[in-house]
């Protein structure tokens, strides 16, 4: 019976040339000059560097950035009608939806029912866009606004009203084919 | 009394104090332009800014640094011994500073009605005084990493010990075959004997071993051993902060423009313009710092390029390439200079 012999299994390593002797010092001195090259020619590139504050990156239209509630354009009614599917898909469970009856006198969405109370707390928030998913009238969506940064963690909590009303900034859009 | 060196040239005792203060003005003046020019250039290599947020183009950078470290805490930590830890930064920037003495600007020219020459003094023992002040240098790192009680500091400084002293052999042999040709250790009349030709033609092999050399001389990438920031964390620096930092960083910077004026002194003709372009005297020292700049850019190409070899590379390099290239080149310079002479 035949021994089981090592070597069969080993791969060949391909080595390169031995460092030391004039060879090898030509080689590292020839390496080194192609490397102080190509270090050189990219100072002569573009900068990729978006000057933040001053130049914002523009987002794709499908980008998820912070939620927007809407209204209907023709009645200005809002489109949420306090069902709650959005919290209860929410994973990070940062949505709080309190609904309330409309009335004659209180006509505040198209439905039934209108959220009282709606607040996403977006220091929770993990922004996988499951409540745009979830809603049944499109109420919620996911707006282009990234900039949300706060001193406080009670500012992060956005109420009705801070959803409802347009950003004040725009987001830049990309723009076709960018 | 034995006279150790000879002052080849003696001005009144006031133009000596008002020379001194202008090279020593001039010269710390361009610490921050390194250290800028050394982060927007950098930036630059690696296809980004550098810092532009402080001041125009982010000009007001360093004085943001320097600011910043002068107003930190000045510690220590409990075992380290207190004297030298204090010491250690300082004698740092001592030995680079003291460097800068010798190094001529420029020829005796008149200023005010007084023959003055454009330079700290012109010492008959030039290159040993910039060797003597380098080994002094390399006590600050010794001290520095020794006394922080520190294991990542020492380790730091042993490196720099080993590395400093098998570059500074390299060095010294390399500036063998420019004295040799000039025949003479006045740095100024080095400058002179450049006037037909820079010795980075007849020299360049000592030009490129003194440049290597000088890279490892001043600790700055590729040759940062003895910082290794991803290894040591900072080595022999890691106990220092604040002021006491601040006081190696402009060491650091202060090192690499001494080693550039070297450089410019030795190979690149000081003064000289080529192709005989003969400027009036006051455009001499501007010629210097001019290509001071250059080679303080060709640090930061080189910075920008290669990586940190290996510890037993960095010694192999010094002791098996450098060395004995520069012995050579001393041995041929000796045989061409005796059969032309």
């Amino acid at each position: 019976m035949a021994s089981w012999n090592p070597g069969d299994d080993v791969v060949e390593v391909v080595r390169g040339p031995e460092p030391g002797g004039a060879g090898g010092f030509y080689r590292a001195f020839g390496e080194t000059l192609r490397g102080l090259k190509t270090t050189f020619m990219r100072q002569f590139e573009d900068v990729p560097t978006f000057q933040y504050p001053e130049e914002k990156v523009p987002v794709y239209p499908r980008f998820r950035g912070r939620h927007r509630l809407h209204r209907f354009e023709d009645t200005g009614l809002e489109k949420c009608v306090g069902c709650s599917l959005c919290a209860a898909a929410c994973p990070a469970d940062c949505i709080r939806v309190v609904a309330a009856e409309n009335t004659e006198e209180n006509r505040v969405s198209a439905g039934e029912r209108y959220a009282a109370v709606y607040e996403i707390n977006l220091s929770r928030c993990i922004f996988c866009g499951y409540c745009e998913l979830a809603c049944p009238f499109d109420a919620i969506t996911m707006g282009h606004d990234y900039e949300m940064s706060d001193y406080n963690r009670s500012d992060l909590i956005f109420t009705k009203e801070m959803l409802l009303t347009e950003p004040l900034e725009r987001t830049p859009l990309r723009a076709e084919g960018e | 009394m034995t006279v150790l060196a000879d002052i080849n040239y003696v001005e009144p005792w006031w133009m000596q104090i008002l020379k001194s203060l202008v090279i020593f003005l001039v010269v710390f003046n361009f610490i921050p332009v390194a250290l800028m020019a050394d982060r927007k250039v950098l930036g630059r290599f690696q296809q980004r800014y550098g810092p532009n947020r402080v001041g125009p183009f982010g000009m007001l950078q360093p004085i943001a640094d320097i600011l910043k470290l002068v107003g930190k805490e000045d510690f220590r930590t409990w075992n380290s011994v207190a004297f030298l830890h204090r010491i250690a930064p300082i004698l740092s920037v001592i030995a680079a500073a003291a460097a800068v003495a010798v190094v001529p600007f420029g020829p005796v020219v008149d200023i005010f009605g007084t023959r003055t020459g454009l330079y700290g003094m012109d010492v008959s023992i030039g290159p040993l005084w910039i060797f003597a002040l380098g080994a002094l240098s390399f006590y600050s790192l010794m001290l520095g990493g020794w006394a922080s009680g520190s294991k990542y500091s020492f380790l730091g400084s042993m490196r720099a010990a080993a590395q400093l002293i098998s570059y500074e052999v390299a060095m010294g042999l390399s500036l063998i075959g420019v004295l040799m040709t000039a025949g003479t250790l006045s740095l100024v009349e080095i400058v002179e004997a450049q006037a037909g030709m820079w010795y980075v033609v007849p020299q360049f092999a000592a030009f490129l071993i003194f440049l290597v050399a000088e890279l490892a001389e001043t600790g700055r990438p590729p040759f940062d051993l003895a910082e290794a920031d991803a290894e040591l964390v900072q080595g022999y620096m890691t106990e220092y902060g604040g002021s006491k930092f601040g006081a190696y960083y402009m060491a650091e910077y202060l090192h690499m423009i001494v080693a550039s004026l070297l450089a410019v002194t030795f190979f690149l003709g000081g003064w000289w313009l080529p192709f005989g372009i003969d400027p009036p005297a006051w455009v001499y020292p501007i010629v210097v710092l001019g290509k001071m700049l250059l080679f303080i850019y060709l640090f930061i190409w080189v910075r920008a390029t290669l990586p940190r070899p290996r510890y037993d590379q960095l010694m192999s390099l010094g002791w098996k390439v450098l060395l004995p290239l520069a012995t050579l080149n001393a041995l041929v310079t000796a045989i061409i200079v005796v059969v032309t002479d």
